[in-house]
């Protein structure tokens, strides 16, 4: 035992009666890339945070390189090298990279004069140290996600990181992009940084990881090397039941096309795209951050107008100038981002769900029925079983899949006939994954046609009865799902091949 | 229906209402102010003649704290709201100078007044319709915009008036002298009707919720299909009309309108929306809060002069007045705010 760098016994943890960790334990060893995998309210971020000192656990001892810690305090945990990489990174989204990764250090050497070219040395040998070339005077709030994390991480090795937590590190990436970050990792694992990786991502977990800790219920159930393990008995060790996911069974229920979209282009996004999508079709949309991917979906919904092209819908011409007249031809989108662009936090439940079909609520005299309100909102409650004690709280007091149902709620309340789903299940767990899809394939069951954009290769297997890949903002293909699997659109969707090179495309239109 | 039945509570409303942590404690506030002068002073304060003269002095602020109130909402805020009601003022003096001779009969008084009524609300109307198109559709910040509007409408009315007052010729006094059943003024009356309609609109109507929901992220609004730009145009409109009764409130009071009257007006409008605890960023606030927050400042301000009132400059303490009472209901909101996300961090967040 005395080689581990962190070792936590019989750590428990329980907030006003509710048991959020119950006797875990966790030994982290130098150079070693840990797992730990659990649902949205598993314990995982409680754990992190007592390992970061910022939470005390009620019984349990904490040693760090040895040193017993009764009561550990954020500095201390700093002090011994434990580095966390929250999912917002934290960083300062004003100062340039450079001003990012080092000012920290530097200005914790408690001297009034800031030594500009130490920064940018400091900045540039902990770029190099994980091997990656960042623009050092760009501000941060300019540069990718992908980069922001790298800055996050360099940020952490200049201050000396024995133990770097990544809290769901992968959430806002692309396969292509998760790859870059695990290259960078084990450059980090090789100067015998450990890395603990807190992820709710099945495959990640299993390609990058040593060791695997899987909690359910704030309860150890398996700390394993990850051989051990394969996707099958994650997804059961996480959800305690066996998924068995049925793919989407499409049956063609007209031969009227319900969406007819044809060379459509907005310059500088997407170029001559030409596609359409059935009634009851759930038709995906893929290809890598910048492929024009969720531009397409924008433009659709009126976001982002196409400059040329065409769009029909049931055969009708149809003009999307705007978000007002994407919807009166029945287009809802569900946006990639639903804490920015699909939720009223601070609003209830309730008034969430309403909000699109609000006016159509009045009773005689033009005032709002509170009655018909509660009543409708508690129809789709129902439907789509969202699990709240009271829906007047606000829409922020759910879980994440209980939140993107109610965005979904929000949008079949006005009785779509498309619907345009990106990324309907991001930072969503396993279970209500699952439960998602249910719902979705069972909407495109009733003759809705479903758009999903998606770089979640499982995902799109799962739904999807035909596939469309986007590179650079061009259609690079049109695939049945017949013809594809995992490997097979993994290795397409990563190709950085130029558009008419020998893909395996037998439906490229 | 009788799902419905089951469902709805018609009496959940009191639950959130005591719930809502800083509406209870301006309750308290309220009552605890008006316990305490009522002790301290029981000869003058709980008196039937110094509510008369409470009832008469807080009812403009109380409006134009509406104005604020739901800009605030939006995340906005009108700036301009006296300027407006001075240019409005200005105007129905002039109407009233114009159709109303001297020795005019019921008929034309009447008419006179109604027409002098009707363009100060027009002008209320026209001022605001200004104000939401340079917030909406020219996307200027609501707080620069509103300035300059501000400058621009107190200008204008200088400029119409070469700076002079315009006298009302004592046709709408009766608003300011009249004590409806003896102890009723008037323009505690018209608080009442707007405080009620204000509500109405605000927790009634799809309009009302949309306020709430784009002050509460602007983006998702968009994304959910609400008009956003006509919703932002309506709110300054409203804002405007609330402006325009204020003016009608302000001739009834002095029998004229000047571009420099009440200017301090304003911020005294923010200081009762915030006290309300109107978000200043948007998305939530409550009429009520702005009923108690008028009512505990007034009760306040008429204390303090009260117990002052031997002291030479004591009446000159209702500002001083006011912003203690402001910090101290700020204070006790941020605490318990604070106490209250300390024991928020529970298993949801995981």
């Amino acid at each position: 035992m005395a080689d581990a760098f962190l070792s936590l016994s019989h750590i428990s943890k329980s907030y006003a009666g509710v048991q959020a960790l119950d006797d875990v334990s966790l030994i982290v060893k130098p150079a070693e890339i840990h797992c730990l995998v659990g649902e949205n309210g598993s314990g995982k971020s409680t754990l992190i945070k007592i390992i970061a000192g910022v939470v005390s656990p009620d019984e349990g001892q904490i040693v760090i390189n040895g040193k017993p810690f009764p009561r550990l305090a954020p500095m201390d945990a700093i002090r011994e090298g434990i580095q966390v990489i929250y999912q917002d990174f934290s960083l300062f989204p004003n100062l340039t990279v450079a001003e990012n990764i080092a000012l920290n250090y530097e200005l914790s050497r408690n001297t009034r004069i800031v030594r500009w070219g130490e920064v940018r040395r400091l900045a540039q040998a902990a770029l190099d140290k994980i091997g990656v070339r960042l623009p050092l005077d760009a501000e941060v709030e300019s540069i990718p996600v992908a980069d922001k994390q790298l800055v996050a991480i360099a940020r952490a090795l200049v201050q000396n990181a024995r133990l770097i937590i990544m809290d769901e590190a992968t959430t806002a990436l692309t396969e292509k992009e998760i790859r870059a970050l695990f290259g960078v990792i084990r450059n980090v694992q090789r100067d015998g940084v450990a890395v603990l990786f807190v992820s709710h991502k099945l495959n990640e977990v299993l390609e990058i990881a040593d060791k695997a800790m899987i909690i359910r219920n704030g309860k150890v159930v398996v700390d394993a090397d990850a051989a051990a393990l394969d996707r099958n008995k994650l997804v059961y060790y996480m959800t305690g039941r066996r998924i068995d996911e049925a793919d989407y069974d499409y049956v063609p229920q007209s031969k009227q096309p319900l969406l007819e979209v044809s060379h459509l282009s907005s310059p500088g996004n997407f170029e001559d795209i030409s596609f359409s999508l059935y009634p009851g079709e759930i038709v995906g949309v893929t290809g890598l951050l910048g492929s024009g991917r969720t531009e397409l979906a924008l433009s659709l919904f009126g976001v982002l107008p196409a400059m040329r092209g065409e769009v029909r819908i049931d055969g009708q011409l149809v003009r999307i100038r705007d978000i007002q007249s994407a919807i009166r031809h029945g287009i809802g989108y569900v946006p990639e981002d639903r804490l920015t662009e699909g939720l009223f936090l601070d609003q209830s439940i309730n008034r969430n769900i309403v909000i699109r079909t609000i006016d159509t609520l009045r009773q005689a005299g033009g005032l709002l029925s509170p009655a018909r309100l509660e009543a409708h909102a508690r129809e789709w409650i129902n439907n789509l079983s969202i699990k709240t004690s009271n829906p007047e709280l606000p829409v922020k007091s759910l879980s994440g899949g209980n939140q993107q149902r109610v965005v979904l709620a929000k949008w079949l309340a006005s009785k779509p006939r498309i619907l345009i789903l990106n990324g309907p299940t991001v930072g969503v767990d396993v279970g209500s994954k699952t439960e998602l899809h249910e719902i979705i394939k069972s909407l495109a069951g009733e003759g809705i046609g479903i758009l999903v954009i998606s770089d979640d290769i499982p995902e799109l297997l799962h739904l999807c009865n035909r596939i469309l890949l986007m590179r650079r903002g061009r259609l690079a293909g049109m695939f049945e799902r017949a013809v594809l699997d995992e490997n097979k659109l993994t290795t397409l969707l990563t190709e950085s091949t130029t558009i008419g090179s020998a893909v395996p495309s037998p439906q490229v239109q | 229906m009788s799902v419905r039945n089951a469902t709805y509570k018609p009496w959940a409303w009191t639950q959130s209402l005591f719930a809502d942590g800083n509406i209870l404690r301006l309750f308290i506030a309220c009552v605890a102010i008006f316990v305490g002068m009522s002790i301290l002073k029981p000869d003058v304060f709980p008196t039937a003649e110094n509510f008369l003269s409470m009832g008469s002095q807080f009812p403009e602020i109380g409006i134009l704290a509406m104005a604020i109130m739901i800009t605030m909402l939006t995340g906005g805020i009108d700036l301009s709201v006296v300027s407006i009601a001075n240019l409005s003022g200005v105007l129905a003096a002039l109407v009233i100078r114009a159709l109303i001779p001297a020795d005019a009969e019921a008929g034309q008084v009447m008419m006179g007044l109604a027409a002098a009524i009707t363009a100060a609300f027009l002008s209320g109307a026209l001022a605001g319709l200004i104000n939401g198109a340079l917030v909406a559709y020219v996307n200027l910040t609501p707080i620069l915009a509103t300035l300059g509007t501000m400058t621009l409408y107190t200008g204008l009315t200088v400029a119409m008036t070469r700076g002079n007052a315009v006298f009302a010729e004592n046709r709408l006094v009766f608003i300011g002298n009249t004590n409806v059943l003896g102890f009723i003024p008037i323009p505690l009356i018209i608080f009442a009707v707007v405080v009620a309609l204000f509500a109405l609109l605000l927790n009634r109507t799809p309009f009302g919720v949309k306020v709430y929901m784009i002050g509460s992220n602007i983006n998702a609004a968009r994304f959910s299909g609400i008009n956003v730009r006509r919703v932002l145009l309506t709110t300054y409109i409203i804002s405007g009309l609330l402006a325009a009764v204020v003016a009608v409130i302000f001739l009834g009071r002095n029998n004229s309108a000047k571009w420099d009257f009440a200017p301090s007006y304003v911020l005294q409008a923010i200081v009762v929306a915030v006290l309300a605890g109107v978000n200043p960023s948007g998305g939530s606030g409550r009429v009520l809060g702005i009923v108690l927050a008028i009512l505990a400042l007034q009760f306040v301000s008429t204390g303090m002069n009260m117990l002052l009132f031997t002291i030479s400059g004591g009446q000159f303490f209702k500002e001083f007045a006011w912003g203690a009472l402001l910090l101290t209901i700020m204070v006790a909101n941020h605490l318990s705010e604070q106490r209250r996300s300390k024991s928020a961090r529970r298993p949801k967040a995981e």
